[in-house]
């Protein structure tokens, strides 16, 4: 064996490659905007940011909880249908359809507290089923994807629930100080997994879990709980997001809420430059990941090219994301 | 002559594997090849197979150089291997298994009448009666292993290589192979035998290979090789580059006993373990690869379920049902391979170092990131890791700065109990020395230490006790004033009969 000694001075520097890896979302987000500054009529406008944030937050709300998910090695395709079960059963309950309840402010907060909980037991089902039976990921949280979305057509009868009520509807319309109640949900949700990622002990044994499970284990680290609690969160996450959309729609159909949603939601874990094999979790890459197909989107509708084509292009974007990646990595 | 392969050399990214190994097979002859962890038994293999490409060498099969490119080329051409793990498609039939990639056809059809009445005539030539309709994954192992050498008769191999063919297998299927193997020799086929239990290699094979350091040490007669000649030959006899680090009066028996593990059993890799680890002793576990060593201490650590037999930690009757559980009772595990079950690679050498200790390092489920500072530099200090800096990802490391940050992994956890397997795997002669003036160091302080090695020098050096496995049992336990190389080796090659 020979002994490699890494030299003490400053740090290797990076080949091309890596250096696209670590910093290309950064980039392409930057020229986007140029792009769009430049292009784009009307770009510079606080109501193309508002319209943009509002649209790219339920979006990083649920990518930040996919990005823990990720983070162990598994994935949640699930978040969409949760997703429409929590926005099924908010309006159910303060238009008082499940139980009657007289006061409006306990009706408003249990419609928050309710579909949330609610969800986060579908979530713990999905930690449950990778980790005690051993179910990969992607197929154990295809039940709910497909079981979750007709849950919540069950739940509802297949209507289409309409409604009008402003304390509940504030955290999809509401402001606060100018900005709108969802983006500021969006920020601290950010924040708070930034925070857990980086200072919690959670957060390093769930990098640790999914950079070796088996070392994970060796050193203690509670593997199953750990997955479990990712999942959870996860949950969690599908139901805030779900709970805005209905909001901001004025509206819950089981059969639109969160349509779609896994997919961006993992689009914008990969372009923001979360490993998918897990172990490592780059929250800020995420909510980067979610800004770049958001402004993608937006550029192409608001240069007229058709929704249908922006779906390309995303496509398109997780390729190079993802290529980039693991070229970086080979390095 | 079948097969002699001369003068191969293989390096990996300047790491040599195998220096001017040479191997030689007649035809129907029955060959053993040994060798410890690392010797170069497999890289030999792969390059005959053709899954490696060597360096340098030759390789002459029935009488013509040849140099495969691929392992499929290799069996076309009449090399058969049979893999520890059998490599069967585990849904498929006996028959389609038996027939894979070369399915017999009609007008370009599957002839499934064929496969069928072929299989069950190549079966039927190792007394195995069974339906070949049924898919491989419905018979027991040592039924697998003979479809895949079943497999391998078709395909017409002059040369049959097993790798550890008798690992997952009882005594009686391990009888049935050595049927079918004898069927082989009648028959004109070679076979390299791959093992590590003496016993089932002096009672089936013709003649051994051993390899040490990547190098054919010796070849011979089975009959004229005596075990205890065969243990030294494997293990070898490098000068001892540690001073004799034990103290001097050995194992005192007074001290209390802190772990005790009685009549041990799990699966077929521990069958009657017992050994006793006293309070600041280090006790050696030794035995030859396979003997079941690493299979003990996981059992210990809570790794694997205890099927029988007691453990006791302090006199008190424990099982752990996770590492986490034996943790929290002071023992720490440092496992063989730091790549598979140690570091976690893309992690930094300070998250590496406490990632045991984080239950303890937490205020409010946060970090106390001043702490944890603290105790890295402290340990970094401690043991001498070289490194940039503690954010360093631990995959940058050499291997030894990798085992010390392992090792600071568990001494952090200030420990009562530490298991460490293989300490010195992988490490550079001076950096060996080291880390085993350390564990002298700890054990001098009070810490236990279970040292599982295959290096005798090493034992030697640094155990007060050893207790030495064969075959899943405990057949010895030598005190310091028994301990010597041949003392060892008699109690390696003693096996149960």
């Amino acid at each position: 064996m020979t002994v490699t000694e890494t030299p003490t001075s400053a740090p290797p520097r990076l080949t091309p490659m890596e250096w696209i890896g670590r910093y290309g979302t950064f980039i392409a987000f930057l020229a986007l905007l140029l792009f769009n500054v430049v292009v784009t009529p009307n770009f510079l406008s606080w109501q193309t940011l508002n319209v943009n944030l509002t649209q790219v937050a339920t979006i990083v709300i649920v990518a930040t909880g996919m990005t823990l998910v990720i983070a162990t090695g598994g994935i949640d395709l699930s978040v969409g249908s949760l997703m429409a079960i929590s926005g099924a059963i908010a309006p159910m309950i303060f238009m008082g359809k499940l139980f009657p309840i007289d006061n409006m402010a306990l009706a408003v907060a249990l419609s928050f507290i309710v579909p949330i909980i609610i969800v986060m037991g579908f979530g713990w089902f999905n930690g449950f089923l990778v980790t005690h039976f051993s179910i990969q990921p992607i197929v154990a949280t295809l039940v709910l994807f497909i079981a979750g979305r007709g849950i919540a057509q069950v739940a509802t009868n297949g209507n289409l629930q309409v409604f009008k009520n402003d304390a509940f509807q504030f955290i999809g319309m509401g402001r606060i100080l100018g900005i709108p109640a969802q983006v500021i949900i969006m920020i601290v949700v950010a924040l708070a997994a930034y925070c857990l990622i980086r200072y919690s002990v959670v957060g390093r044994q769930i990098i640790a879990v999914g950079g070796n499970e088996k070392a994970a284990r060796l050193t203690g680290i509670p593997v199953k709980r750990v997955k479990t609690f990712v999942y959870v969160i996860s949950g969690a996450l599908a139901a805030l997001a779900g709970l805005i959309v209905v909001a901001r729609n004025s509206s819950s159909d089981a059969n639109l809420v969160g349509l779609g949603m896994e997919l961006d939601a993992i689009a914008a874990v990969a372009v923001g430059g979360t490993l998918l094999t897990g172990g490592r979790a780059n929250i800020l890459g995420t909510l980067l990941g979610a800004f770049v197909i958001q402004l993608v989107r937006y550029t192409l509708l608001a240069n007229g090219v058709p929704d249908a084509a922006a779906l390309l292009v995303k496509a398109g974007l997780i390729v190079v994301a993802v290529f980039i990646q693991q070229r970086a990595d080979k390095v | 002559m079948l097969l002699s392969m001369q003068g191969i050399s293989k390096a990996f990214s300047g790491v040599s594997a195998l220096r001017s190994a040479s191997l030689e097979i007649d035809g129907g002859e029955v060959m053993a090849l040994v060798g410890q962890n690392g010797a170069g038994k497999s890289t030999l293999i792969k390059i005959l197979t053709g899954a490696y490409q060597r360096d340098e060498g030759t390789i002459i099969f029935e009488g013509r150089e040849i140099s495969f490119a691929s392992p499929a080329e290799s069996q076309a051409s009449g090399i058969a291997t049979i893999y520890q793990e059998i490599n069967l498609a585990p849904q498929r039939s006996v028959a389609e298994n038996i027939y894979l990639s070369r399915e017999p056809r009609i007008f370009g059809f599957l002839d499934r009448r064929a496969m069928r009445e072929g299989a069950a005539a190549v079966l039927k030539t190792f007394n195995l009666d069974i339906d070949v309709d049924m898919p491989v994954a419905h018979f027991s192992a040592a039924t697998r292993q003979m479809i895949a050498i079943a497999r391998a008769v078709t395909q017409k191999a002059r040369l049959v290589i097993m790798d550890e063919p008798t690992s997952s297998l009882d005594e009686k299927e391990v009888g049935i192979l050595f049927e079918t193997i004898r069927t082989f020799q009648k028959n004109g086929v070679a076979v390299l035998f791959i093992g590590h239990r003496l016993d089932e290699l002096y009672a089936i094979c013709d003649r051994v290979t051993i390899m040490r350091d990547g190098q054919t040490v010796a070849k011979s007669p089975m009959r004229d090789m005596p075990k205890i000649e065969l243990v030294r030959n494997m293990l070898g006899k490098e000068l001892a580059a540690f001073e004799g680090m034990a103290r001097e009066a050995g194992s005192d028996n007074t001290r209390p006993v802190r772990l005790s593990v009685e009549n041990a059993g799990s699966g077929v890799r521990v069958r009657d373990v017992s050994l006793t680890v006293r309070e600041g002793e280090i006790s050696g576990l030794a035995g030859l690869l396979g003997s079941g060593r690493t299979e003990t201490a996981r059992i210990i650590f809570g790794v694997d379920r205890l099927e029988h037999g007691l453990i006791k930690v302090d006199g008190k009757k424990r099982t752990y049902s996770e590492p986490a559980d034996a943790i929290a009772d002071g023992i720490g595990l440092v496992s063989e391979d730091r790549k598979i079950d140690g570091i976690v690679p893309e992690m930094s050498i300070r998250e590496n170092m406490t990632l045991a200790l984080l239950p303890k390092l937490k205020k409010a489920g946060i970090v106390d990131r001043a702490r944890q500072q603290q105790i890295v530099d402290r340990y970094i200090k401690a043991l001498g890791v070289k490194c940039a800096s503690p954010d360093q990802p631990i995959k940058e490391l050499s291997g030894g700065n990798q085992q010390k940050v392992l090792l600071a992994r568990w001494l952090c956890t200030d420990p009562r109990i530490l298991i460490i397997d293989e300490p010195t795997r992988g490490i550079d002669i001076g950096a060996k020395a080291e880390i085993l003036k350390l564990l002298r160091r700890l054990a001098d302080d009070g810490l236990s230490v279970l040292m599982i090695s295959s290096e005798l020098e090493e034992l030697l050096a640094a155990a007060d006790t050893v207790t030495v496995l064969s075959d899943g049992r405990s057949v010895a336990t030598l005190p310091k004033s028994e301990l010597s190389e041949t003392a060892l080796m008699t109690a390696m090659a003693h096996q149960v009969n």
